[in-house]
């Protein structure tokens, strides 16, 4: 499909693909609608979802709730079942005929499979796995041209070493996904006020080349996202027997345990529990992390937490760089004394008296 | 019936093993510090499509794009049992970003028969999983994602099991098609040690080129010339010379390629520094953890 470039439009709105499966919406829009709000605001252009589907009920309400100026509804019985042709189809008519000039994607499944093929489809960039999204100005170099207002993409890269900063300025939409969690969810106000654009797409044309055959879902096991305090382990914890020490300290502190994607490679845990760049983003209000180095993609999901906790024999471990509170040493001698100074209410009041004194 | 299959590969730096400095004193990568690998999922992608030749014949075709070292990530797929590998190797495809690139291999998958193309899901470095994608879009080919299990082949009608995140997905496509392959899909095989042994000597011209560069650097340019095209003869004869395309040699409009072909422009990259707040170490003894666990609640981060 070669569709004419899009053009560069200063008054184009600031989009957000509003996922949703089996008429309920993901978390990941809502969350990037606080973030879209912020950027239309700052560009001074109507923030709007994007809603494919067949079921719809409800949701364009939601989507408005959550900062949304205009919902644009596409609801055909083609679209119920997520296939990349039929979404990029109607995508790309909507970019055409509305000329959006940011649009932002979940990096879900469904996001990372629609996102790269609606800017194929219309010859745009997109940047993946942004962690950070901005308004700013850019001068190419060896250019006096300064151009404005452009969407900056901010993404670490090459594993985490680099933060890099990517824009587009001659062939928008500006296109970025973001992972879930990423991007704090915002409070719904009831009372906004939003339009919702129903549209009609037609569908006649378009092959729907996959037979969905069998959908199976599970829910995650554990809600990192909602966890007060997460007490995570890396390859540093050195088996799945030692991080039993971190579940008993977890149940002492009533925390979640997580885990660093090294830990979750070794099979010392299940991925459900893995925080940073490809788990999940938290911010509790207490991070401990056990024997985790603090590569920048795991720093990228955990850096936000209100108070951080390093426990690592190695004192040159970069999650040093980050802790508010650290102990250097053997996790198997300092989680027992971190266990029992927890059980020992008594030994607690103590050291508070103590440290009062 | 036989499938023909190409795999897209790619020859990335290897992140997790950074041996030196990862940015230059003038502020840009340093990939000499960031040895280069084969991307691992890349070899799912391959094992998938040897796996689909064990059952039911055909072919196996690895595609890349790079420079003439690229060949590398060419050697080890010929190792591996493929049957046929192309590099695509062009000045004016430098600084392509995932657009311009899936434009390029586009454009020389189209002049292979697939039945089946394959791309492993994230590159290490970018890791961005878009070439696959877009590629698929390129050509007008139906994409499935996440490939974790080739359930099923039968008379061009594909079925497979697709990871979508919270749960799974089992989907039928009548081929060709584009899939991308997660790392849970299989254990790629190791390469036979003999057929390892003879495809070690696989190169491509422009290596033949600068071999004989190297090692007679007085001769005459005539003499380079001949004496590289017997060399690669030879190699093209013991099936051994590694294919070399340009972007004429796939008819690529130049206006998509490399830095033009490219909207996604860098405008900054800054190295990763760490800013902590206030810091305060206890140490490893009962009273540390005393310490720190009333410090935690006189803050009230917990109790």
């Amino acid at each position: 499909m070669m569709t004419t470039m899009t053009q560069v439009n200063r008054q184009g709105e600031v989009w957000v693909f509003a996922e949703q499966t089996d008429g309920a919406l993901s978390e990941v829009p809502l969350e990037l609608m606080g973030k879209g709000r912020e950027l239309a605001d700052t560009l001074n252009v109507p923030l709007g979802a994007v809603l494919l589907g067949d079921k719809l009920d409800g949701l364009a309400e939601k989507l408005i709730a959550f900062g949304a100026d205009k919902v644009y509804v596409v609801a055909d019985k083609k679209l119920a079942a997520y296939q990349a042709s039929g979404y990029t189809h109607v995508f790309c008519e909507l970019i055409k005929k509305h000329n959006p000039q940011v649009c932002m994607f979940g990096a879900t499944a469904m996001g990372r499979d629609l996102a790269p093929t609606v800017a194929s489809a219309a010859k745009c960039g997109l940047t993946a796995d942004c962690t950070d999204l901005q308004i700013g100005d850019h001068k190419a170099p060896g250019s006096d041209e300064v151009q404005k207002n452009l969407l900056l993409q901010i993404r670490p890269a090459f594993g985490g070493n680099i933060i890099a900063t990517i824009v587009n300025y001659d062939r928008w939409p500006q296109m970025a996904t973001v992972r879930e969690g990423v991007m704090a969810l915002g409070e719904p106000d009831p009372a906004r006020k939003g339009k919702v654009v129903k549209e009609s797409v037609d569908l006649s044309k378009v092959k729907f080349p996959l037979t969905i055959l069998k959908t199976e879902r599970r829910e995650k096991k554990v809600n990192l996202k909602a966890a007060r305090i997460i007490i995570s382990g890396g390859a540093g914890v050195g088996s799945k027997e030692n991080f039993k020490l971190l579940w008993d300290l977890a149940h002492c502190l009533g925390a979640a345990v997580g885990a660093s994607r090294a830990a979750v490679d070794l099979g010392f845990i299940d991925h459900d529990h893995q925080v940073g760049q490809t788990g999940t983003t938290v911010r509790p209000a207490l991070y401990i992390a056990v024997g985790i180095s603090g590569a920048v993609q795991h720093r990228a999901g955990m850096c936000e937490s209100a108070k951080i906790l390093a426990i690592n024999s190695d004192r040159s471990a970069p999650i040093f760089g980050i802790a508010h509170y650290g102990i250097v040493g053997d996790l198997n001698v300092v989680l027992p004394k971190l266990i029992k100074a927890v059980r020992g209410g008594a030994s607690i009041e103590q050291a508070a008296k103590q440290a009062a004194h | 019936m036989p499938y023909n299959c190409v795999v897209c590969v790619k020859q990335v730096p290897d992140t997790k093993r950074i041996t030196g400095e990862a940015m230059t004193p003038e502020g840009t990568v340093n990939r000499a510090a960031l040895p280069a690998i084969f991307n691992p999922e890349d070899l799912n992608a391959l094992e998938e499509a040897l796996a689909v030749r064990e059952l039911f014949g055909g072919t196996v075709t690895v595609v890349t794009m790079g420079l003439p070292t690229a060949c590398a990530v060419l050697r080890e797929p010929l190792a591996r049992g493929a049957d046929r590998v192309v590099l695509i190797t062009d000045r004016r495809a430098a600084a392509s970003d995932t657009l311009a690139t899936s434009y390029i291999l586009s454009c020389a998958i189209k002049k292979m028969k697939a039945d089946i193309v394959l791309c492993g899901r994230p590159a290490l470095d970018g890791d961005t999983a878009q070439v696959g994608p877009q590629l698929a879009e390129k050509l007008g080919l139906p994409l499935i994602t996440y490939v974790e299990q080739l359930v099923g082949l039968k008379d061009g009608v594909l079925h497979v099991r697709r990871n979508i995140g919270n749960g799974w997905e089992e989907v039928s496509c009548r081929l060709p098609a584009l899939l991308t392959v997660m790392e849970t899909a299989n254990v790629p095989r190791p390469p036979a040690v003999r057929r390892l042994m003879k495809t070690k000597k696989a190169r491509c011209v422009a290596e033949v080129a600068k071999a004989v560069e190297d090692q007679m650097p007085a001769a005459a340019p005539e003499a380079k010339a001949a004496e590289t095209k017997k060399r690669a003869d030879e190699l093209a004869k013991a099936g051994l010379l590694i294919e070399q395309w340009t972007l004429d040699d796939i008819q690529a409009d130049l206006t998509w390629c490399g830095k033009s072909g490219s909207p996604t422009k860098v405008h900054r990259i800054q190295a990763v520094v760490l800013t902590g707040g206030e810091y305060h170490e206890y140490p490893p003894t009962d009273d540390g953890a005393a310490q720190l666990i009333s410090a935690l609640i006189e803050d009230h981060t917990i109790g």
